[in-house]
This record gives C-alpha cells, structure tokens and sequence, in this order.
C-alpha cells in the first residue's frame, strides 16, 4: 500500500476575486508503516493540502493516488465532534464494526474512559482531541491524516498525547500524514520530513530520520532539530512554543 | 407553583372583570364552566373538540412533512431556491381568509378542502424556516461526514437532521399556534362541526357563555398539548446543549 502525492499547483479564488496560489509543486510518497510530516509555517498552505489528500478538494492541478477504497482516518485541526452525541457514540458512529474490547482499549491508552457519555461541549480542547483520535482508530484506518493535532495545547499535555499518538502509530501498518509546524513533534514522531516553504508551498527539502522512533535519544532529537532549524531559518532559532 | 398562581390571578381578573362589565357581557367562571359541563355530559364538547383537533393534527403534518422536504431543497439546491421563491412570497403574503374561501369554492365545502386550506396557510412559514436550516448547515461536519464515509442515511440522522432540528422545533412551535387560529377560521366558514362552528353558532345567539367554553376547552387542550408534547421535545433535542440559555 502506498500514498502517491504530485500536486503541480492549487490555486483558489478569494471573495474579492483575486487569485491566489497556495500550493506550487509537493510530490513525496508514503507507504504503508511510515509517518511522513509536513512541516511548515503556519498558513502555508498545509490543510489545503490535506483536504485534497482526503479527497475532499479535487480542484487542483496534479495527481493523487490513494489506495483504493482506503479507509481514512482524519483528525482535524478543530476536533469536529457532533456536539449532540456523546463521545462513544461519536467514535462508534464512524466505526459500526469496532467492538467492545477495541474501544476500550483505545479510551484506556488515550485516556477517555471516564469521559464516554460526555457530550464534546463538556470537554476541553485536549480532551475534544483525544475524541478525535480515538474516532480516527478506530476505523483501523489504512490512511491517518493529522492535521496539528497538538496545536494550542500546553507543553506538558502536548507531550503526553504525542506519546500516546506514537503508541497509537506503533502497532500498526498505516500510512500516516502528520502536520505541524513544531519542527520538535516532527522530530519526535515522523519517519520522513518534509521541509515545506512559506506559501505558495513547495516542498524544501526530504528528510528521513533512520533511527526508530522508541529508540531516539534527546540528543539525537536535538541535533535533528537544529539541523531543521538551520535549513529553515539560516540560523538557529527559538523553539515555537505554541 | 409560579404557574397556578398566575392561573389565579387571571380567574380572580376575570371574575372582577364580570361584576363591572355585568353578567350579559362577561359572564363569570362559574356561568361558563356549567355550560362546560353541561356540554361535556352531552358529549358535544368533545365530538367538536376531537374534530378540531384531528384536523390540526391533518393539515399540522402535512404542513410540516411537506415544508420541511420543500425548505431543505431550497436551502440546498439554488436552483430550487430560485425557482421557489417567487411562490414561497405569494403564499407567505396571501391572507389566509383568501386561501380558505378559494378552497371552499373550487373544492367545495368538503373535509378535504378545509384541511387543504390549514396547511397551505402554514407550509410557506415552515418552508422559510427550514430553508434557514439547510442553509446553515456546517460544512466542516459535512466534510467530516464524507471522509468517515459515513452512509447517507446515518449521516442524515447523525450530522444533518440534529442540526436542523431547532428549526424544525421553531417551525412547529410558530406553526401549532397559526394552525390553532386557521382551524377555527375554516370551521367557522365551511363546516358543520368542530369548535369554530360552535363558536359561529354561539354568536349568532349572542351565547356568551357557550362562546367561551368553547374557547376557553380549546385553549386548554391547546395548553395540554403544548405542555405535554411540546416542550418534553424540545427539551430533548437540546439536552446535549452544556447550559440552555
């Protein structure tokens, strides 16, 4: 199984009519087991993509080649819950066919056991994410699109669920799209980097990281970091803490 | 307890108000609620009420099934949109003593008429309405809807139809209460029973007192339903909501 991306250029129109280009040439593949991430600065163009991986925008200038029927898993930058089901039903909804053990296992590890029949206007924004994550898995998706997923979380609570979306990934054979502009996360969870530009995007340069990811050393992790930094930036910068 | 207290002030209002207005012009409670009971133990009162009532229930329905299906298209399909709204502001405009005497003279002083002429009244209300809805319908759970793959039909009754559902309540509720007037209107003007005929033939004979039992036995039924019916479901459809306002 296997992600094939060449996206020549996407252009869309704003209101007033003007035209304006986000994207101007990704192509990168992916497949089945790997963790690519998209890094790049905020408004670049990094959702737009997404949506047309998910092929929900097909006006673009390109090719994109799926597997067929994938299943897919999305996680969006805004958790998208129906407000008028409770979290259970929110995960079961997406996946009919999940049973009992599964679902528990993914409440334990993402730790929403205490919170199934919450509705998602009871929740805070990490605990409205770990929703969506759980709905993600729970469709054993062959495709797992991330989009932020740690955004506008504090430091502490972002490494917890990093950790816990890294177990999720561990035990199985997905391909997985995370975005973010936390050049750190990246690090930490992404198999293959891919340094985008400001918009319109193009992909900068293609990183792969060897070393598994349970096996990265701190060390190692910032040495990586820098390097990205570097490339980015011209010269090392303060880590964007979000 | 807030409620039956204001129950009492309007009793106490109205028996005040017949010891000033006198007997032949405002006959006090207890006047009417023999003539109540009088017409109760004949049965007449609930033969005219249970008429009414079925063809609020008729033409209520069909209003509501038909509106909704009509607002949701053109909330969602401009071109529906565009062809509709010219009919949909001729009807919202046409009195509703015009529809029902046109009903009565090309169908005929007919149950089919009457009912007819009640929910064409009430479909442009709702068709407004629910137009509202659709057109307000999120976009980001529509896309989540498709990248779940969620089947049509679920996904109607998951993401779609619990958004709409304020609207279809506002529609009802605003709908239930012009369709209580209507109905009256119609009785009165083109059919031998009901609720609206007894009052018609109350005041031909100037019967204040029959006039409001009548009244007075429907809004009852009115309250009944609204109490009992109506609010348990709105109150159920907000219950995710974190704090109604």
């Amino acid at each position: 199984m296997r992600l094939e991306v060449d996206i020549a250029s996407k252009t869309f129109k704003s209101a007033a009519g003007e035209q304006h280009d986000v994207i101007a040439g990704v192509a990168f593949t992916l497949d089945a087991g790997e963790v690519g991430v998209l890094v790049g600065p905020s408004g670049c163009g990094k959702s737009t993509m997404l949506r047309i991986l998910a092929g929900l925008d097909h006006d673009f200038q390109g090719r994109v080649s799926r597997p067929a029927g994938a299943r897919i898993g999305f996680v969006f930058q805004e958790p998208r819950l129906l407000p008028w089901r409770s979290v259970e039903e929110n995960v079961r909804l997406v996946a009919p066919l999940a049973n009992e053990a599964k679902l528990s296992a993914l409440f334990e590890i993402l730790e929403l056991k205490a919170h199934r029949n919450h509705f998602p206007g009871e929740l805070s924004l990490g605990l409205a994410r770990r929703v969506a994550l759980a709905r993600a898995f729970a469709i054993e998706p062959e495709f797992l699109i991330l989009d932020e997923p740690l955004a506008s979380l504090d430091v502490a609570l972002a490494a917890r669920l990093r950790d816990e979306i890294a177990m999720l990934i561990g035990g199985r054979s997905v391909i997985t799209l995370l975005v973010t502009h936390d050049v750190d996360d990246a690090v930490r969870l992404g198999d293959r980097l891919f340094l985008l530009s400001p918009r319109p995007a193009r992909v900068l340069a293609e990183l792969p990281i060897r070393t598994p990811r349970s096996k990265r050393g701190d060390a190692e992790i910032a040495a990586i970091t820098l390097d990205i930094m570097r490339r980015i930036n011209g010269a090392p910068a303060e880590r964007d803490a979000s | 307890m807030p409620r039956l207290l204001s129950f009492a002030v309007l009793l106490a209002t109205w028996w005040i108000g017949s010891l000033f207005a006198g007997d032949a012009k405002l006959p006090p409670p207890p006047t009417v609620l023999t003539v109540m009971i009088a017409e109760a133990r004949s049965g007449d009162l609930f033969f005219h009420l249970g008429l009414t009532l079925a063809r609020v229930t008729l033409a209520f329905t069909l209003a509501m099934s038909l509106g909704a299906a009509i607002g949701y298209l053109m909330g969602r399909v401009r071109l529906a949109d565009r062809l509709g709204d010219p009919w949909l502001i001729l009807l919202l405009n046409l009195p509703a003593l015009v529809v029902i005497v046109l009903a009565y003279i090309w169908a005929g002083l007919t149950e089919v008429a009457a009912i007819a002429a009640i929910a064409i009244n009430k479909l442009p209300t709702a068709v407004v309405t629910l137009r509202e809805g659709a057109r307000a319908l999120e976009a980001a759970l529509d896309e989540m809807a498709t990248v779940f793959a969620l089947p049509r039909w679920k996904k109607f009754r998951h993401v779609i139809l619990p958004q709409l559902s304020p609207y279809i309540a506002a529609a009802a509720r605003s709908g239930l209460s012009l369709v209580w007037k209507i109905v009256l209107v119609a009785e009165l003007l083109g059919r031998p029973n009901g609720v609206g005929f007894e009052i018609g033939v109350a005041f031909q004979l100037f019967d204040i007192p029959l006039l409001l039992a009548y009244s007075l036995s429907f809004a009852a039924v009115v309250l009944l339903i609204e109490t009992l019916l109506v609010q348990p479901f709105e109150a159920r459809l907000s219950r995710w909501r974190p704090r109604a306002a």
